[in-house]
């Protein structure tokens, strides 16, 4: 990937949402957990934090793709939850391309609280833990194609 | 011209100390996982083990790092302050940041040879206060409030030897430095005893039909509608109703930019500049540090050219708090 390449800002027309929210949502849901438990196998998260997680509710909801995923951390594995039966214990909501930005930590999540594009609600404490987890993590140095090195 | 100032850039995580490196910080600031610094939030700072990582790093690369602590020793634990001072001079910090002047003394006797900057906690608005703290401690570098205007700055810096540092970017708040118990009056915990102001745990964003509430410990601080821009859950940029008002009665939610003041900044002799925000994101870091960095070289051959890039201001406004940015106290006109 090109060096310089970055997000765009931007918002997916109305009709995707409402459409997403007709379909299921256990797809991207078990794509969310795969992934969280793939960082826990590579030991990309610390286990100090990690305890603080445990049996705690998480929702991450995609405001413009109208995408929602559910789950929670037990017993050393994150896990789907497709039937909450009571509101998450921390909730995120952004569009999709804010979600893409702080994945590339291509922004910072207070600069997109700042500018009203993220929203946390519930346990800010848990919040904090997650954010600074997810900052802590060293991301692998993906190594260069020779295509793109010039 | 003078010679350029050091950038001092924060580091909350590795991955931040690493972009503020590889960004062109001179030197980075940092705190352990515990309330000795005056970011004490849950799970950010350093441990030894990625204290010891960065400093590798850092110094591999040419840079310094300074650890802050920060905080004022409480009574009955003087001893762990005292040992995370121990702990920094033993990994081999370049310099140690302190407010306490018990603990000042302390590092003095302990560790002659060690490099000790007065902390911005440390509350020294006056080139007394400074020479008395270079004097009993031997402090060789003090970070100054921000609360005096560029004149005031220049003032201090031509009645001391003590290299003066100075803000550059970042959120403010009401800047009663080391003083403030505002957020203590809210939750009973503040900066000065637990680390942290408006710590997580009392936080409690409630989000209403076309509104958000901002609650600390219970108390209503604030009230956003959905295309305000947001700000730090903090007593002192709260909106309260004063005399049949409601409005930001003490500080809005703004933050600090020098970058259109930077020549005069260099030109009275500022020995470094610090950029505010060890609890951000590395993506804030870095794009802080670069920014500021071409700032500062684009100044390198004297800066009869400088001008402030659009994109430079752009890029600040976008990571500021409330969106939006000020030159604080240097263009004040109190003296």
């Amino acid at each position: 990937m090109n060096a310089n390449f970055t997000i765009p800002r931007f918002r997916l027309p109305a009709f995707v949402a409402s459409l997403g929210h007709k379909l299921p949502q256990w797809p991207h849901t078990l794509a969310l957990v795969a992934a969280l438990n793939a960082a826990l196998k590579m030991k990309l998260l610390p286990e100090s934090e990690l305890l603080l997680l445990e049996d705690k509710l998480f929702r991450v909801r995609v405001n413009d793709t109208g995408g929602e995923a559910s789950y929670t951390y037990r017993n050393g594995m994150f896990r789907p939850v497709f039937r909450p039966t009571r509101e998450p214990d921390l909730a995120f909501a952004a569009n999709l391309s804010a979600y893409l930005q702080l994945l590339a930590r291509q922004e910072d999540p207070d600069t997109l609280f700042f500018n009203r594009e993220l929203e946390i609600t519930g346990d800010t404490e848990l919040g904090l833990i997650v954010k600074n987890m997810l900052d802590a993590i060293e991301l692998p140095r993906l190594p260069r194609l020779p295509l793109t090195s010039h | 011209m003078s010679p350029l100032p050091d950038l001092i850039c924060p580091a909350g995580s590795l991955p931040a100390l690493k972009a503020a490196v590889d960004n062109g910080a001179d030197a980075v600031y940092l705190g352990y996982k515990n309330d000795t610094n005056a970011r004490n939030f849950a799970g950010l700072n350093f441990d030894t083990k990625t204290m010891a990582d960065g400093i590798r790093y850092a110094h591999g690369k040419g840079r310094e790092v300074l650890l802050a602590i920060n905080t004022f020793a409480q009574a009955g634990r003087v001893a762990d302050w005292q040992k995370a001072v121990d702990a920094a001079v033993d990994q081999g910090v370049d310099a140690i940041i302190l407010a306490d002047v018990g603990l000042l003394d302390y590092a003095r006797n302990r560790h002659p040879q060690q490099r000790l900057h007065l902390s911005v906690q440390g509350s020294a608005t006056s080139y007394e206060a400074i020479n008395f703290c270079q004097r009993e401690f031997g402090v060789r570098r003090a970070v100054l409030p921000r609360v005096l205007t560029l004149a005031q700055v220049e003032h201090v810096i031509k009645n001391t030897t003590v290299e003066i540092e100075v803000f550059g970017f970042g959120s403010l708040c009401v800047m009663n430095e080391g003083r403030c118990w505002l957020s203590s009056y809210a939750c009973g915990e503040s900066p000065n005893t637990v680390g942290a102001c408006s710590p997580a745990k009392y936080v409690k964003w409630d989000k209403q039909p076309g509104r958000m509430d901002t609650r600390l410990n219970g108390v209503l601080i604030d009230r956003f509608g959905d295309d305000e821009p947001a700000g730090y859950p903090t007593l002192c940029k709260g909106r309260f109703e004063v005399q049949g008002e409601t409005y930001y009665a003490l500080e809005e939610p703004t933050s600090l930019n020098v970058l259109p003041i930077l020549p005069d900044i260099i030109k009275i002799g500022v020995r470094a500049i610090k950029v505010e925000g060890r609890q951000r994101s590395p993506a804030y870091v870095t794009q802080v540090t670069r920014t500021l960095r071409a700032a500062l070289d684009a100044l390198k051959d004297g800066g009869e050219r400088y001008h402030v890039k659009p994109a430079w201001q752009a890029e600040l406004a976008k990571v500021s708090e409330g969106s939006q940015a000020t030159l604080g106290a240097y263009n004040r006109p109190w003296r």
